[in-house]
C-alpha cells in the first residue's frame, strides 16, 4: 500500500515537473520568437502609419504594399539593385575564397614545407588583432590601387578583394577536416604515379565535399551580413550599396519615418534565404563532423 | 619513426644548405656574381631563357616603380618616387600648405604641402615592396646558381615547361599559397603595420594649425603614456571602458554558459516533449543575420518603441522605462539581449556533450540518494567545465571583441557625461566599438584608436596563447596522421 502511494506521488511529482518545464519552454520560445514575429507582422502592417511609433504588437490591418514599394519605388534607395549587387559580390567572392581556403588548407594539412608552421603562427597572430583596426588603412590602400574616387564602378571589385583576403587566415576548420583524411590514401596515389596536384583534385577534394559545401555557403553569406566594410568603402555611392548597408540606411534619422515598414519587409526578404542557407550549412557541417572516411 | 624523420630532415637541410645564398656566392663564379646585379643572368647562361627573362623583368619593374613619381590620385598630393616616399618616412613630411604669388596670372596659388598620412601609408607600402624584392632577388641568385651548377655537373637543366610541371607536383605549395598569401599580406598585414605605426604618432584631430590630421609627427610612446597614465581624463576614460569591457565579457560569457546549459538540460530531459522544436526555435536567432535581428530589437526597445509603449499602455509603468538611454539600464539591457543571442550557441555546443556524459555516473549518484540539483552541481557541471574550458575562453575573447551586439543595440551610448576627455566614449562602449568610433567620427583620433587596438591584441594574445598551447589540436597535430 505504502509502495503504491509513493509511486503515485512520484508520478504526480514528475507530472508537475513536466508541466513546469513545458510552461517554461513555451515562455522561452515566445521570447525567442517575438522579435521575428514583430518583424514579419510589421512588414505587412496596413494603414498609413509607416513609422516605428505604433502602439500595437500586431497591426490591425495587413497589406503587401511595403513589399511592392520596396521593389517599385526606386527613387531614394533602389532595393532590387542592392539585392543584385549583393548577389553578384557574394557569388564571386564565395568562389574565390572557397578556392583560397581549399588551397591553403591543403598546403597546411597535406604538404610538408619549410614555412608551414611560421605561416600558421602568423595567421593566428593576425586574427588576434581587432579587424576594425586595419579597416581604414585597407580602405586607403584600395582607394589608391583602384582610384575609387574617380571610378566608383570598381567598388564591387574592391569589396570582393576585401572579402577574399580574409580567406588566407580562415583555414582552420577546413584544415582540421583534411587532417582526418588518412594519409595512406595520398601515399597510395603517389605510388600509382599521381602528382600532388592530381592527388589534391582527385582524392582530397572529393573527400571534402560536405566541408566544401559548408565553406561555399558560409562565404556566400559573408557579404550579406557585412555592413561595416561595405559602408566604409561605398561611402555615399548608394548605387553600389549591398542590402545590409541599404537596410541599415533605411533607419537613418531622415528616412526612418517613411521607411521603417519597408525596412521590415526588406529584412524579411534577406533573412529568409540566409536562414535557409544557414540551416543547410548546419546539415553539412554535422555530416562533415561525423568523419571524412567512413567504415 | 621520429628518428627516421629527423634523419630525413637533416639530409634535406644539408641539400638545401648547398643551395643557400652563401653557397651560391662562394662557389658560383662570375656568372652567379653577375646575376646578383642583373637578375636572371645566371638562368639565361644556363639555358633557362624564359625564367631568366622573368627575373630580369621583375628587376626592371622594381627599379621603375622606385624611380618614377606615382600615386598622384588627388590634387593635394605631391607625386613622389618610391625612394622619396621611404626617405620622407622619418620626418613624415615638413612642407606645410602655402600660397605663392603667380606672376603671370596675378593671383595667389595654393601649393599643397606634404600629407603625413600618405607618406606613412606609401612609405610602409614601398618598404614592403623592397622586402618582397629582396626575397625574389635571393631566389633568383639561388635559382641561377642551381641552374649553372646543374649544367656544370652535366645534369639536365629544367626547362620552363619542367618548372611549371614542378609547380603542380613537388613545389605545389608555392602554387597553392601564392595568391592567398599575397592577398593576406597586401590587404591585411600592410594595413596592420600601418596602423601599428600610427600608435607612435600624434595623428588625431586637434585645433592646432597646421592641422595634425595633415601633418603629424612621430611621438614615440606619448599616446601610450596618455592613455595608461593615471590622472588624465583620457586615462580615466580608458580604464572605465576597459572595466566595462571585462565586466561585460565576464557576464556575457558565464551567464550565457550557465543559462544555456540549464536550458539544454531541460530540453534533453527524458520526458520533455518536442525536443527538436524547442531547439529549432532557439537556433533561429543564429540563422537570421545579426544586423536584422539586433536592429529590430534595438528599435523595439528604444524610447517610445513598441515595448516601452505596451508596458505603458497596460499600466505596468508610469513613465518611459528608457531601456537604452540610462547608463545602468543600458548595461543590464545589452547583457540580457546578449543572452538572447548567445544561449542558442551554448545549446548547440552543449547538447552533444551532454549525451556523452557516462550514464553510470548518474545511476551511481541516484543510488547514493543525490537529487537533481546535486547531480547537476557534482556531475554535469564539472564535466561540462572540464570539456568546455577552451570553448569558454574563446567565447570570452569573442565577447571582448563583440562588436555587433553593442554597436547595433546601443551604438556605445548613452554618452558618458562625467568624464570629459578628448576621446569620448559611451557607457556601453567596449574597446572595439570605442576604437571604431574613434577612427570613424568627424574628429578622428587615429593614434588613440591604434593604441587601443594594440592593447586589445595583447590581451587577446595572452588569453589565446594559454588556450591554444594547451589545446589538443596544437599538441597532437600529428595525432591523426
Amino acid at each position: 500500500m505504502a509502495k503504491k502511494n509513493s509511486v503515485g506521488s512520484l508520478k504526480a511529482k514528475r507530472y508537475t515537473m513536466d508541466v513546469i518545464v513545458h510552461t517554461f519552454l513555451i515562455i522561452i520560445a515566445i521570447i525567442w520568437i517575438s522579435p521575428f514575429a514583430y518583424l514579419v507582422a510589421h512588414s505587412f502592417r496596413g494603414g498609413g502609419n509607416t513609422t516605428m511609433y505604433y502602439s500595437k504588437f500586431f497591426p490591425e490591418t495587413f497589406t503587401f504594399k511595403h513589399y511592392q514599394d520596396l521593389f517599385t519605388d526606386k527613387g531614394l534607395l533602389d532595393f532590387p539593385q542592392m539585392f543584385m549587387n549583393t548577389l553578384k559580390i557574394a557569388c564571386i567572392s564565395c568562389v574565390i575564397s572557397t578556392f583560397f581556403v581549399l588551397s591553403v588548407s591543403f598546403a597546411m594539412s597535406r604538404l610538408k614545407w619549410k614555412l608551414r608552421r611560421p605561416y600558421m603562427n602568423m595567421a593566428m597572430v593576425i586574427t588576434l588583432f581587432p579587424g576594425f583596426m586595419s579597416m581604414t588603412a585597407t580602405y586607403f590602400l584600395l582607394k589608391a590601387f583602384f582610384g575609387l574616387d574617380e571610378h566608383p564602378e570598381r567598388i564591387h571589385m574592391a569589396l570582393v578583394i576585401c572579402y577574399c583576403s580574409g580567406a588566407g587566415t580562415g583555414f582552420y576548420v577546413m584544415k582540421g577536416y583534411m587532417d582526418t583524411i588518412p594519409k595512406a590514401l595520398d601515399e597510395a596515389a603517389y605510388l600509382d604515379g599521381a602528382t600532388k596536384w592530381q592527388t589534391f583534385i582527385k582524392i582530397t577534394l572529393p573527400l571534402c565535399k560536405p566541408m566544401i559545401v559548408y565553406q561555399v555557403i558560409t562565404s556566400f553569406m559573408g557579404p550579406w551580413c557585412d555592413f561595416i566594410f561595405c559602408k566604409l568603402i561605398c561611402r555615399g555611392s548608394q548605387d553600389y550599396y549591398t542590402v545590409s548597408v541599404g537596410l541599415w540606411s533605411m533607419l537613418d534619422m531622415d528616412k526612418i519615418d517613411k521607411w521603417y515598414t519597408r525596412f521590415c519587409a526588406g529584412s524579411v526578404m534577406v533573412a529568409i534565404p540566409i536562414s535557409i542557407l544557414f540551416i543547410i550549412t548546419q546539415k553539412f557541417y554535422q555530416e562533415a563532423m561525423s568523419g571524412s572516411v567512413k567504415g | 619513426m621520429s628518428n627516421q624523420l629527423t634523419k630525413a630532415d637533416g639530409i634535406r637541410k644539408r641539400l638545401e644548405n648547398s643551395n643557400s645564398l652563401t653557397a651560391a656566392l662562394l662557389n658560383g663564379g662570375p656568372a652567379v656574381w653577375l646575376s646578383c646585379l642583373v637578375m636572371g643572368f645566371g638562368n639565361i647562361v644556363a639555358g633557362q631563357f624564359i625564367k631568366g627573362l622573368m627575373f630580369f623583368a621583375i628587376e626592371v619593374g622594381f627599379f621603375y616603380i622606385m624611380g618614377t613619381p606615382i600615386f598622384v590620385d588627388a590634387p593635394s598630393m605631391t607625386p613622389h618616387t618610391g625612394i622619396e616616399w621611404i626617405q620622407l618616412l622619418p620626418s613624415l613630411g615638413d612642407r606645410v600648405d602655402g600660397e605663392i604669388w603667380n606672376e603671370d596670372d596675378f593671383i595667389y596659388e595654393t601649393v599643397f604641402g606634404d600629407r603625413s598620412q600618405q607618406i606613412l601609408l606609401y612609405g610602409v607600402v614601398f618598404i614592403c615592396i623592397c622586402l618582397a624584392f629582396i626575397v625574389i632577388w635571393r631566389a633568383s641568385v639561388r635559382s641561377g646558381y642551381e641552374a649553372i651548377s646543374n649544367r656544370r655537373a652535366g645534369k639536365k637543366v629544367l626547362s620552363f615547361w619542367g618548372d611549371i610541371k614542378a609547380l603542380f607536383d613537388e613545389k605545389i605549395h608555392k602554387l597553392l599559397m601564392i595568391l592567398p598569401f599575397m592577398a593576406l599580406i597586401v590587404f591585411t598585414v600592410v594595413p596592420l603595420v600601418y596602423m601599428i605605426c600610427m600608435a607612435f604618432t600624434n595623428y588625431s584631430y586637434s585645433d592646432s594649425v597646421p592641422s595634425t590630421l595633415n601633418h603629424f609627427d612621430w611621438v614615440g610612446f606619448d599616446t601610450f603614456k596618455q592613455l595608461f597614465a593615471s590622472g588624465s581624463a583620457l586615462a580615466e576614460q580608458f580604464w572605465s571602458v576597459l572595466a566595462w569591457t571585462l565586466t561585460w565579457a565576464f557576464f556575457a560569457t558565464f551567464l550565457n554558459f550557465f543559462l544555456g546549459t540549464f536550458v539544454a538540460i531541460i530540453i534533453n530531459r527524458p520526458t520533455t516533449k518536442l525536443k527538436g522544436l524547442w531547439r529549432t526555435i532557439m537556433s533561429i536567432t543564429i540563422a537570421v543575420p545579426q544586423f536584422v535581428s539586433l536592429l529590430i530589437i534595438a528599435k523595439m526597445f528604444s524610447d517610445e518603441g513598441i515595448i516601452d509603449k505596451m508596458l505603458y499602455n497596460y499600466g505596468f509603468v508610469d513613465e518611459s522605462v528608457r531601456f537604452m538611454s540610462k547608463p545602468v539600464n543600458a548595461k543590464v539591457f545589452v547583457i540580457l539581449i546578449n543572452l538572447w543571442v548567445g544561449i542558442p550557441y551554448t545549446i548547440m555546443q552543449v547538447t552533444g556533450i551532454l549525451k556523452n556524459i557516462p550514464a553510470d555516473l548518474y545511476e551511481a549518484a541516484r543510488i547514493d540518494g543525490a537529487n537533481a540539483v546535486q547531480q547537476f552541481m557534482n556531475i554535469t557541471l564539472p564535466y561540462m567545465i572540464f570539456v568546455l574550458t577552451p570553448y569558454i575562453i574563446t567565447s570570452f575573447t569573442g565577447n571582448i571583441n563583440n562588436f555587433n551586439v553593442i554597436f547595433l543595440l546601443t551604438g556605445g551610448g548613452p554618452p558618458n557625461m562625467e568624464v570629459v576627455s578628448s576621446a569620448p566614449a559611451g557607457h556601453t562602449d567596449l574597446l572595439v566599438t570605442w576604437l571604431y568610433n574613434l577612427s570613424m567620427q568627424a574628429q578622428p583620433k587615429y593614434n588613440i584608436a591604434a593604441v587601443i587596438g594594440i592593447f586589445t591584441f595583447i590581451v587577446l594574445a595572452v588569453l589565446s596563447l594559454v588556450t591554444y598551447r594547451s589545446s589538443g589540436s596544437y599538441k597532437d597535430e600529428e595525432g591523426f596522421k
